[in-house]
């Protein structure tokens, strides 16, 4: 490929941050010395454009390690990646953690969304505007943007900083001050179970990264039996168990497997989909930050099922503290012979990779997450073929949610209740803001009575944006897959006492749907703007029920991924209910 | 799996060929399925949604210019369900872009009674104004579907020089250069194999462009002849638009075997010198 490069040069410093994930160049093809023979042997092709899955790593460590991505910068991307520079703005610009606009040495993103624009976070922006400025506008050294969600519920409001040099860190129970300096906080993990903890028993431990700790707790046994009795058994066991995905769209886990084992492919992989990002959704957080090694476990056994020699971890970009676990979980795994050429002696190879996810929801879509750690833009594939055909690679791939993964580890360690157990996220106004893991059966009165509350809640919004608001009859209705459950999508509940104002929260969600669409087809990415617009009219008073209706068929109907087709679900829900628009 | 297929298209049994798609199907069954993004001589991008069908068993539409249709699926074109999303996407469009220079489209959003005037005035953002910064051809966003075309011709489809690309997210996607660099600054090599699948006039060669601002295009009075380019020795087949005795555009056939519409530089843009001398230039 002939690639014609911008005139701009990479600093010093930005090239040391490409050569940090790639190494140093060593041809003057790929922007190193020019060497006597480079004007007669040409490097690239092939072996250059299997590279490109290196994209989005190296522009995080420009964007980590500079605060931005210039044009120069980039350019020596491209020059080492040998990709063309506009594809490689195209998927810069795609993700919302990367800057190629302006170069700051300090990113405040302060989450607006649901639950911290209920939280506080509306008066901090007014702090944040007197003391920097206006949205997007910097002080020199700091500039700052409102947020999607950012799945700290628990401790909302809460915001996620990026600082040049220094590194990420999020901050909770967030108010000025803890903005401009404040550590990297410590906090208790909060959560409750309603009878067994079974993903949740090791919540509490003082280092969840301590191998020898997770193992005197039954640790590794669920991998230990999955190699004794092989893959096919260990499908059998997920399958009998009913295990369904936990991401949202309940897929049956076994059956995943099982497709992706009896393809005839050599390669194949297994990927765990940390990229949560559903509003109110903290679980997956939790799950790597407080037992990181039941997620490298499920992993392994999911790979060892399927035949996959090799696993991604796709971990939210907003994720620091999950991200920094997972990496000691698997070094201490690699360490103790869990993971690499020959898992605990049993001649199966295995490793696992993490990336990071830059900000962009639609990568918590399969397909959408393949492109992204392929070094593409986040936009989802058509389907079919799904991917246990052709996924991640164009190989056979199961990806599995955290939560799944950690379920399927205590199923086939037969810990006792372990197929019947949910991880839920309650938030919003409740006295105490957690995860909750009780049983299939559960109502949502139960889980609110768990967290707490002086007061019923006007609205309950069940499953994330996503999800839908439940009719008060429901919130008695036990929860589980079908009917006569709501669907249970994320498993997050998000409680809007009697004081919200039930309008700004619903336009809230559709502004959400229309940041978040990747914008590659029409029906999501100009149904979702018009379903904000017509939102705001009926808001103000005119009677737009019918064509918001209309906007919702068409988006639920024609778009491409699940993200344009459930983008109206609550808003509908919402306006049936009557929380929307006034007493109409 | 090597043997005919039979599906059912609005009620009528219909023969394929195995690969051929739910699209391939309707067309031989003679059915009309209109299309925005797809071009036979590109890879479907399956973005505009235009070509949905139900297909019986699926919980949403279905693409058909992308979907391979199975032996024994059952396909209607007609439903309402099928009608409401073309409908729909038609409005979307006509709301968000300039279609006058769409006339497929003008004539689809008459059949499927797309009203967009429904979705209230204008919100009054400032439209982009046509980028002009070559002598060859001019890019008007406001135009812009977003169809991907352009960018699949210029890519991997056909020319393999990857100037343009989709770049942003969501309803602020647009195609683009690196940086939104001028073209000439890019990696462009000024084919217009992009203009030449452009369906909505986004891109058009800068004759056309200057001559509709002049108000002196007229298709209608137009001849179009068709001959062999003569720059090389390829065989390129070009489509010369001939307007008061001067041309005024080239294009290439997507139906030819040697250029499936795509041109170089010179056969597309060099022409301006068989009227050097007459204009008094």
């Amino acid at each position: 490929m002939d690639i014609r490069l911008p005139m701009a040069a990479a600093t010093v410093d930005e090239r040391r941050a490409v050569d940090r994930i790639l190494g140093p160049p060593t041809t003057g093809w790929e922007g190193g010395e020019r060497r006597r023979v480079d004007g007669h042997v040409a490097t690239g092709g092939h072996a250059a454009r299997a590279r490109r899955h290196l994209l989005l790593p190296v522009l995080h460590a420009l964007q980590d390690d500079i605060g931005g991505i210039s044009d120069g910068a980039l350019g020596y991307v491209c020059e080492r990646l040998t990709i063309p520079p506009a594809e490689a703005y195209g998927v810069a610009t795609f993700y919302g953690l990367l800057s190629v606009s302006e170069v700051s040495p300090t990113v405040i993103h302060l989450c607006d969304d649901i639950v911290c624009r209920t939280s506080g976070a509306k008066e901090l922006f007014t702090a944040l505007a007197d003391a920097i400025g206006p949205e997007g506008s910097s002080d020199g050294t700091r500039t700052w943007h409102r947020s999607n969600c950012l799945g700290q519920c628990d401790a909302a409001p809460a915001a996620f900083v990026q600082e040049a040099g220094v590194g990420r860190r999020v901050v909770v129970r967030a108010d000025l001050d803890r903005l401009a300096a404040g550590p990297i906080d410590g906090r208790d993990p909060a959560y409750a179970a309603i009878g067994d903890a079974v993903l949740t028993a090791r919540f509490g431990a003082p280092d969840p990264a301590d191998l020898d700790a997770y193992r005197a707790v039954g640790g590794y046994r669920g991998l230990r039996r999955a190699l004794e009795v092989g893959p096919d058994a260990v499908i059998a066991i997920v399958e009998a168990a009913g295990l369904r995905g936990r991401g949202g769209a309940a897929f049956p886990t076994g059956r995943k497997w099982r497709a992706v084992a009896d393809e005839e492919a050599t390669e194949r992989y297994v990927v765990c989909n940390a990229d949560e990002s559903e509003p109110g959704t903290f679980k997956d957080r939790m799950l790597m930050e407080r037992d990181p090694f039941s997620v490298v476990e499920g992993l392994t056994i999911a790979g060892h099922a399927t035949g996959a020699t090799k696993g991604f971890i796709y971990v939210r970009g907003e994720y620091p503290d999950a991200e920094d676990r997972l990496r000691a979980a698997i070094a201490a795994a690699e360490a103790a012979g869990y993971l690499g050429d020959d898992v605990l002696g049993s001649g199966f190879p295995f490793r696992i990779e993490v990336r990071r996810g830059a900000g962009a929801y639609i990568c918590g879509e399969e397909t959408a997450l393949f492109e992204s750690i392929e070094g593409r833009r986040g936009e989802p594939r058509a389907k079919p073929p799904y991917p246990t055909t052709v996924g991640l690679f164009g190989r056979p791939t199961a990806v599995n949610n955290v939560e799944t993964l950690a379920a399927a580890v205590a199923i086939v360690a037969e810990v006792p209740g372990a197929a019947d157990t949910k991880l839920f996220c309650v938030s919003g106004d409740v006295d105490a803001a957690g995860v909750v893991e009780a049983p299939f059966g559960v109502t949502v009165r139960e889980l609110l009575t768990v967290a707490g509350s002086s007061h019923p809640p006007q609205a309950v919004l069940f499953g994330g944006a996503a999800g839908r608001f439940l009719a008060p009859a429901e919130w008695d209705v036990p929860l589980g897959y079908g009917p006569p459950s709501p669907p249970m999508g994320s498993g997050a509940v998000v409680a809007f006492g009697p004081g919200v104002d039930m309008d700004d929260i619903v336009q809230r969600i559709a502004e959400f749907f229309r940041d978040e669409s990747c914008g590659q087809c029409v029906p999501c990415r100009e149904g979702t703007v018009r379903q904000d617009e017509t939102l705001r009219r009926l808001v103000a008073g005119a009677d737009e029920r019918g064509l918001l209706d209309e906007i919702a068929q068409v988006m639920r109907d024609a778009s491409i991924c699940g993200l344009g087709q459930t983008a109206a679900e609550a808003v509908s829900s919402a306006i049936a209910l009557g929380l929307v628009g006034g007493a109409r | 799996m090597t043997g005919r297929r039979t599906v059912e298209v609005d009620g009528t049994a219909v023969a394929i060929e195995p690969g051929a798609t739910i699209l391939d199907a309707c067309r031989a069954g003679g059915v009309d399925v209109p299309t925005l993004c797809y071009l036979e001589t590109l890879t479907p991008a399956n973005a505009c949604r235009l070509c949905s069908v139900e297909v019986e068993g699926s919980r949403t539409l279905v693409p058909a210019c992308s979907r391979i249709a199975e032996d024994g699926m059952v396909i209607r074109t007609a439903t309402d369900r099928v009608r409401h999303a073309r409908r729909m996407i038609l409005e979307f469009l006509a709301v968000a872009v300039d279609l006058t220079t769409a006339p497929e489209l003008l004539e689809a959003m008459a059949v499927y009674g797309a009203d967009p005037s429904r979705y209230g005035t204008d919100d009054g953002s400032p439209r982009p104004d046509a980028v002009v910064d070559n002598d060859l051809y001019v890019r008007d966003l406001d135009k812009c579907v977003l169809c991907y075309r352009c960018v699949e011709a210029c890519g991997d489809d056909a020319q393999h020089t990857y100037a343009i690309t989709i770049a942003d997210r969501g309803a602020a996607a647009r195609v683009a250069t690196e940086f939104d660099v001028a073209l000439p600054d890019s990696a462009c090599v000024f084919c217009g194999n992009c203009v030449a699948v452009c369906p909505t006039g986004a891109l058009m060669v800068k004759t056309e462009f200057d001559m509709r601002v002049a108000g002196t295009w007229h298709e209608e009075a137009q001849t179009v002849t068709r001959t062999v380019c003569g720059y090389c020795g390829v065989g390129c087949n070009l489509d010369v638009h001939v307007q008061d005795g001067a041309i005024v555009k080239v294009t290439s056939p997507f139906d030819h075997d040697v250029t499936a519409g795509n041109l170089c530089i010179k056969g597309r843009f060099g022409w301006t010198h068989v009227r050097a001398g007459v204009d008094g230039a």
